[in-house]
């Protein structure tokens, strides 16, 4: 055993004595009190990185913006709302106001006269008003700053008004995608991840489970006859593979995601392409060449396989063997017992886990870029055969552009990311409680 | 597959078999069940053969030299310059950055969690320690260009440091490593058996000399493992590079100058459009069986490392 304290080893041969002895005590005390508080600090670390982190998110998702009209719309109407027009008289303020060219672009399109009241006012909108963004401010600034951005936008954009601006919304949850950050909204890329993320769950909930039942309750389970030599040797290849499978499960946890994604576009994308693009069940519209919501979904369960996996093989081993020598004592079948017995008992930290798997699913981005996920989607995916994009996918788009209002609305679908996710744990914490008391009671 | 076992042969024939029936429908879950274990094996297999087959054509393109791949220092496919080394130097700049954050954090938590928190503080705190990690890596990422990028450039000036660069993309990644490696490593040390901090105290050792000098190198191996471990995934992350890190494979050992990770580049490629023949398609593979063999090795370190240097008590 090593001395104490340096200081200790120092004072050769023998330890300190009276006085220097309660020094030494002391000393030694107040450097582990610094020490504990310089722990604690790192420990804390983490609350001040989560802090700043939501800061730095709500500061964007939220704030000040600058717009700037070419014509004031009370101007245009003398003095009325432009929504108290008629439909009539929507079309005469076109056909007053349009530059003749654009109008007569518009006229063969479709005459204004039959377009619908909500075209009209896309029009006025577009071609008259031209509503324009000229600034956006995070929310910081746009409180605490706000003399400095008026005094700026006069001196550069007189007409600008400046408002306060959620940039989530019921409107940026429910429209589909838009050039425009301004009307850009989630919609595709949140059904898109609905639909991956179901899709990965039915593929790999089966598979994970039968797995881990597999490795925890088969494994020494030998399924051909010891007494014959071809059965013995059978028994040792079974062996082996199983050693394998569970050494292998572990490697597997540890591969990059975005191998995966690699092996997926290679795998699912390519070489199934008839499956996956639905051409061979005459699914798919036929555009999207295998890079469909099915194959990243097969990927992801992949990726999520492992995980799954290992917890539910440690929810198997945790379920009490004399619950299993009760049922095979009452004459059960090994399969009997385990449909039975052990898995409703193993069933809240299967389903804990296979939750967490799946929250990991959500917010995994790497593969999916691989796998081909599309980056500009307008029309609903319809189906396991369509295009698709997810959350992930938009967020890390919006943010690698330059423009601010695109990190707005990066910004505002990270919240709506961060909302599902904690959703989906609180749900994983109500099974479990609910699925223990009902078991005990 | 037929069953039937020994040892259970001993019945009377007689009066009542007891020997084990043959059911099928028992052994047909069996096989099931072994099919759906199989499927790891067959990801593994997957992953080799894909990254082995797509490598071995990019390989054979005669614009490619295996040599000059793993020793050259330019990455440009465009004047069919394809060195590997300059993604592997980000890759690597990256991961070293990170463990610089995340091993004192890391590790300083798991000492503090496992060694001083009270069970009510400790309960409280690992938690959110464990919430960092849920944070998904795009988020980070985000977090990374947005936050820490226009902290860097504040601090050490604009000119001094770019819009991308491997210090900010290397910090945040750090930030996530920290709970892997914080809850890898106070697994290893609680379960260092209590009877050797019992021996220390009783010899006097304040709480810290407990810590560090007994239960710390007690639970080394795992402890060690918990870094590798953190490396590895360090090496695998994504999307904090894509965002943060830039697009330009340069070779540099610049923190503050842009340069482009191995997953940085696979991520870009594969994200615009990308066709089948191209050799840009195959490179991705190459520089994926790359990246496969890195993480491999470090994890099968991980395992050795605990396999021989475990300190067994008891």
């Amino acid at each position: 055993m090593r001395q104490p304290t340096p200081e200790a080893s120092r004072s050769v041969g023998h330890l300190p004595e009276g006085d220097a002895s309660r020094r030494n005590v002391a000393q030694r005390q107040q450097r582990g009190w610094w020490y504990e508080r310089m722990l604690l600090a790192t420990t804390s670390f983490a609350i001040v990185i989560l802090l700043v982190l939501l800061y730095n998110i709500v500061n964007d998702a939220f704030g000040g913006i600058a717009e700037q009209t070419a014509i004031d719309p009370v101007e245009l109407t003398g003095g009325r709302a432009i929504t108290e027009l008629t439909d009539a008289e929507l079309v005469t303020l076109l056909e007053d106001n349009l530059r003749s060219r654009v109008r007569r672009n518009l006229e063969r399109e479709q005459p204004l006269s039959e377009r619908t009241r909500d075209d009209l006012l896309a029009i006025i909108d577009r071609e008259l008003i031209k509503r324009e963004v000229v600034g956006v401010y995070t929310l910081t600034s746009y409180m605490f700053d706000r003399d400095r951005i008026a005094a700026d936008l006069a001196e550069n954009f007189p007409r600008a008004t400046l408002s306060f601006k959620s940039w989530i919304s019921p409107a940026f949850l429910s429209t589909p995608m838009s050039s425009e950050p301004s009307n850009a909204g989630i919609r595709t890329a949140l059904l898109g991840s609905l639909w991956v993320l179901l899709l990965t769950v039915v593929i790999a909930f089966p598979l994970g489970i039968g797995a881990a039942i597999f490795l925890e309750e088969y494994e020494r389970d030998l399924p051909f006859d010891e007494r014959s030599s071809l059965g013995r040797a059978l028994n040792r290849i079974y062996n082996r593979v199983n050693a394998l499978i569970a050494l292998n499960i572990y490697n597997l946890a540890g591969v990059p995601s975005i191998i995966y994604g690699i092996l997926g576009l290679a795998v699912f994308v390519r070489a199934f392409e008839p499956f996956t693009s639905g051409a061979a069940f005459s699914g798919g519209d036929g555009t999207a060449n295998g890079r469909t919501i099915i194959s990243a979904a097969a990927t992801m369960a992949l990726l999520v396989l492992p995980v799954i996996i290992i917890s539910s093989q440690e929810a198997i081993r945790a379920v009490p063997n004399s619950l299993r020598q009760a049922s095979y004592g009452l004459g059960a079948t090994k399969w009997q017992t385990i449909w039975r017995i052990v898995l409703p008992n193993a069933l809240p930290g299967i389903l804990t886990g296979t939750i967490l798997a799946v929250s990991r699913a959500i917010g995994e981005t790497a593969p999916l870029i691989v796998v081909g996920a599309s980056t500009f989607i307008v029309s609903d995916p319809s189906g396991p055969f369509s295009k698709f994009t997810v959350l992930p996918i938009q967020i890390y788009n919006w943010t690698s552009r330059p423009q601010e209002e695109f990190r707005a609305i990066a910004a505002a679908a990270i919240i709506v990311l961060l909302v599902m996710l904690l959703s989906i744990n609180a749900v994983a914490i109500i099974v479990r409680n609910y699925l223990r008391q009902r078991r005990v009671g | 597959m037929a069953a039937s076992e020994p040892g259970m042969t001993g019945g009377s024939r007689a009066a009542l078999d007891l020997r084990r029936k043959p059911r099928i429908g028992e052994s047909i879950i069996q096989l099931l069940l072994f099919l759906s274990g199989f499927i790891s094996i067959f990801t593994t297999l997957g992953i080799v053969w894909v990254l082995g087959q797509e490598s071995l054509k990019f390989f054979a393109d005669p614009k490619v030299n295996i040599g000059e791949f793993l020793t050259t220092t330019v990455w440009q496919p465009q004047i069919d310059a394809f060195g590997i080394l300059p993604l592997i130097n980000a890759t690597l700049m990256v991961s070293i950055i990170a463990m610089l954050v995340a091993i004192p954090l890391g590790l300083g938590a798991a000492i503090y969690l496992s060694e001083y928190a009270a069970p009510r503080i400790r309960n409280t705190l690992k938690p959110i320690v464990e919430l960092l990690a849920g944070v998904p890596t795009v988020v980070y990422g985000y977090f990374a260009l947005t936050f820490v990028t226009p902290l860097l450039r504040s601090i050490f000036g604009s000119d001094t440091v770019s819009i991308y660069n491997d210090l900010a993309a290397g910090l945040v990644v750090g930030v996530l490593i920290t709970p892997l490696i914080a809850t890898l490593s106070e697994d290893a040390l609680s379960a260092v058996p209590s009877g050797l901090r019992q021996a220390s105290f009783g010899l006097g050792a304040t709480r810290w000399e407990t810590a560090v000098q007994v239960v710390l190198p007690a639970a080394l191996s795992g402890v060690i493992a918990a870094f590798i471990v953190g490396m590895s995934r360090a090496v695998g992350e994504t999307m904090i590079v894509a965002l943060a890190a830039g697009a330009s494979p340069n070779f540099t050992f610049n923190p503050f100058e842009p340069a482009e990770t191995m997953t940085g580049h696979i991520a870009r490629i594969s994200g615009g459009d990308l066709s089948y023949n191209s050799i840009d398609y195959t490179s991705i593979f190459a520089i994926g069986l790359v990246l496969f063999m890195i993480t491999l090795v470090l994890n099968y370190v991980s395992r050795l490392v605990v396999k021989r240097f475990r300190e067994v008590y008891e």
